[in-house]
């Protein structure tokens, strides 16, 4: 057990580091969400499965296989770049939907999860019954079935004998990373962004101060679908694979994530998954990758048990009743 | 937005749920006599046993489907989950999104002392209690020190966990899962109206209906009587202020895990009568779209409300059965039937007026959404609700 650890310490690590920051990513979606609405965005995952669609589309539509090098990045980049969009403009529609209605008659925290489960089982169902269809025009079952496409050129970036990089784990590490960089400098730096801030510490302050609810909100989905259609890119880079359910255990993950890093906290999200990715890989090198899954969350239920409000604990967001 | 909202006043839409309030039959119910309220429950348990007669299943279920088992597999089942995760979501406050492991637990230790040590099924239910319960207080002692959604998400990884250990074990065959569990002993042969109600066989589903109908009844008077004792009183309490109840003496900590070890072994009765209704299980038996669907059962229905929360269940699991002919299109629909249900009306179908009043006054226990500036509404029922609740 303990010489499987050992000899695949390095490949579990930069796995780990890959699977982690799409965690990540996926992440900064729930904890926004989280801070500014205190609500637990369920269909988050599902948003991030329309934009693993939107990836395998565009891989497809331009036809490429086996591409490496810079060729590759340009195509991930344009991968990112339309799952993006969609997933950005199906989270705001997602909140204009399913959510301000909601939020507008002040229902209860419950009421709007419930809601959340609902868009949930919506988007998936829709993308499984008609959307696959659509998209492809297999006249097959294809939504319950799984969707690839095949495209890239698994070669090495680093090779020193102990340590193996491929290109797809480079990409989804330097891809993930730079997302949260301009996502942190967004938060911090732009007016929008201090609105988000100021909105996820005191909503009734933030009004009061001239902030426009509403825009904060949707600003949020959309940033927070933004990121969750970049992570679906790269999910796609490594994975090459899709489902209509590909999203819930992700998403799971992601929340765990979220949750370890102290939900709320934009860099905690990071830390989080990260953290997750890597443990998960540590785990699954351990016991089995059949048991990776249960790691993850018999983590969660320590890491919260001695540290309830997560690694880097809570700060976007104000003090739990 | 302050101005929007009293503006336009939701005029069409309040008038609308003025006329569904179930007000006047509250009252009613509340004057009547002790003699006709026992009439009234009375009926209720004989429509309970005639409901998989023919007639009702005729409308009740699409042609070529077997009412009465759909009625023994899907709705008693949901039925008695949500009256054990309603002590938890709705009496407790506590949000429980992994209810499904305690079900599976229910479910596999009937499976394994059936199958492998031979225990009866009457032995192996009481076991099963326990063991969920058990559960219940091992998921616990370690997380309910947490609040809200770290409490949420906490019991989502438990209940997959559950899951994924149950798929792993080759002691419990992994994802094949336990065929082969007997089915409970015939009590008796004996036979009323072409029904042998105490004979457990494959072919009739009638009798395991029989058996969850007496579980339910059972259990739900065991919650009202909770209910209504100090226990009840305690669990309120924390629900709607955690601090004031525990500044107040309330052992909150206690009385929460109570609560946990409750809803699981109402949770784990129901697993074991599907596991030997069944005779196999496997670990997909136990999803999480199990604890989805029963929580949106309790908060469709009415959180807290016990009456509401058996027919919210009830609807759930007897809306997507019914419309089979839409097949791939139904989750679709009741995906979207759930938001819109949650839009206009998320105090739920059939909420208690007491609910009703915390939801209307402030935050009723789950607290509202971040981003929403309270505005005390003063049109509608909610002044004079609050008063009524008052005296």
């Amino acid at each position: 057990m303990l010489d499987d650890f050992i000899n695949q310490f390095w490949p579990s690590t930069i796995d780990g580091l890959a699977l982690g920051a799409i965690y990540a990513l996926l992440a900064l979606g729930y904890t926004m969400v989280y801070g500014v609405l205190r609500l637990i965005n369920f269909a988050h995952a599902d948003i991030f499965m329309v934009g693993t669609f939107a990836a395998l589309w565009t891989a497809r539509s331009m036809g490429v296989s086996d591409v490496g090098g810079f060729a590759l990045i340009g195509v991930v980049v344009l991968m990112a770049v339309v799952a993006g969009t969609v997933a950005g403009g199906g989270a705001m529609l997602l909140e204009a939907t399913a959510y301000r209605p909601l939020r507008k008659k002040g229902a209860s925290r419950l009421a709007a999860l419930i809601s959340a489960i609902g868009a949930s089982i919506f988007i998936q169902q829709l993308m499984g019954t008609v959307g696959v269809r659509w998209i492809f025009g297999t006249s097959k079952e294809g939504g319950k079935l799984d969707v690839n496409e095949h495209f890239k050129d698994l070669s090495n970036v680093v090779d020193t004998g102990g340590i193996v990089i491929r290109n797809d784990q480079l990409i989804i590490f330097v891809g993930a990373v730079l997302m949260m960089v301009a996502l942190d400098q967004f938060v911090n730096r732009t007016r929008l962004g201090r609105g988000i801030r100021s909105t996820a510490q005191d909503p009734e302050t933030a009004v009061l101060m001239g902030v426009n609810i509403d825009r904060v909100v949707s600003a949020t989905f959309l940033v927070g679908g933004i990121m969750a259609g970049v992570a679906a890119a790269l999910y796609f880079l490594r994975f090459e694979t899709t489902n209509y359910f590909v999203g819930f255990l992700l998403g799971i993950k992601a929340f765990t994530a979220a949750v370890l890093g102290g939900i709320g906290n934009i860099r905690g999200a990071l830390a989080g998954g990260f953290t997750l990715g890597l443990l998960e890989m540590y785990g699954s090198s351990i016991f089995g990758s059949q048991w990776r899954d249960v790691v993850a969350f018999t983590l969660l239920i320590l890491v919260l048990m001695f540290r309830p409000t997560g690694i880097l604990g809570e700060s976007l967001q104000r003090a739990r009743a | 937005m302050n101005l929007t909202k009293n503006g336009n006043g939701n005029g069409g839409l309040g008038q609308v749920r003025d006329r569904l309030s179930l007000d006047p039959l509250r009252d009613a119910w509340a004057g009547a006599p002790a003699a006709v309220r026992w009439i009234v429950y009375g009926l209720l348990i004989i429509g309970g046993l005639l409901l998989p007669s023919e007639s009702i299943g005729s409308f009740m279920a699409p042609s070529g489907v077997d009412w009465p088992g759909m009625l023994s597999t899907q709705i008693a089942i949901y039925v008695l989950l949500a009256i054990g995760l309603n002590v938890v979501v709705g009496m407790a406050g506590l949000l429980d999104l992994g209810y499904v492991a305690f079900y599976a637990v229910g479910a596999y230790t009937m499976a394994i002392f059936a199958t492998k040590y031979h225990w009866t099924f009457w032995e192996s239910l009481v076991l099963a209690i326990a063991f969920s319960a058990l559960a219940g207080v091992i998921l616990g002692a370690p997380t309910l020190r947490l609040r809200g959604d770290y409490l949420a998400i906490v019991t989502l990884g438990f209940g997959e966990i559950v899951k994924r250990t149950a798929n792993n074990s080759d002691y419990v065959n992994g994802p094949r899962g336990v065929q082969g569990i007997p089915h409970p002993p015939s009590l008796s042969e004996w036979e009323i109206l072409g029904v042998q109600p105490l004979k457990y066989g494959l072919l009739d589903a009638r009798p395991y209906y029989y058996l969850l109908l007496l579980f339910i009844i059972v259990s739900i008077i065991f919650v009202k009587r909770l209910e209504r004792s100090r226990v009840g009183r305690a669990w309120a309490s924390i629900r709607e202020d955690e601090d004031a109840a525990e500044l107040m003496g309330v052992p909150t900590f206690k009385f929460k895990l109570a609560a946990f070890a409750i809803g699981a072994a109402i949770g784990g009765s129901g697993g074991v009568v599907y596991a030997s209704q069944q005779t196999s299980i496997t670990p997909l038996n136990f999803e999480f779209i199990v604890s989805a669907l029963i929580l949106a059962g309790v908060v469709l229905g009415g959180s807290g409300n016990l009456p509401g929360v058996m027919l919210g269940a009830a609807l759930l699991a007897w809306l997507p059965e019914r419309f089979r002919e839409l097949k791939d299109y139904r989750m679709l629909i009741f995906g979207a039937a759930l938001v819109v249900m949650m839009i206009f009306r998320p105090e739920g179908l059939w909420p208690s007026r007491q609910r009703k009043a915390e939801l209307a006054e402030g935050t009723g226990g789950m607290g509202s959404l971040g981003a929403e500036v309270a505005v005390p509404e003063h049109d509608g029922p909610g002044p004079v609700e609050t008063r009524e609740e008052g005296k």
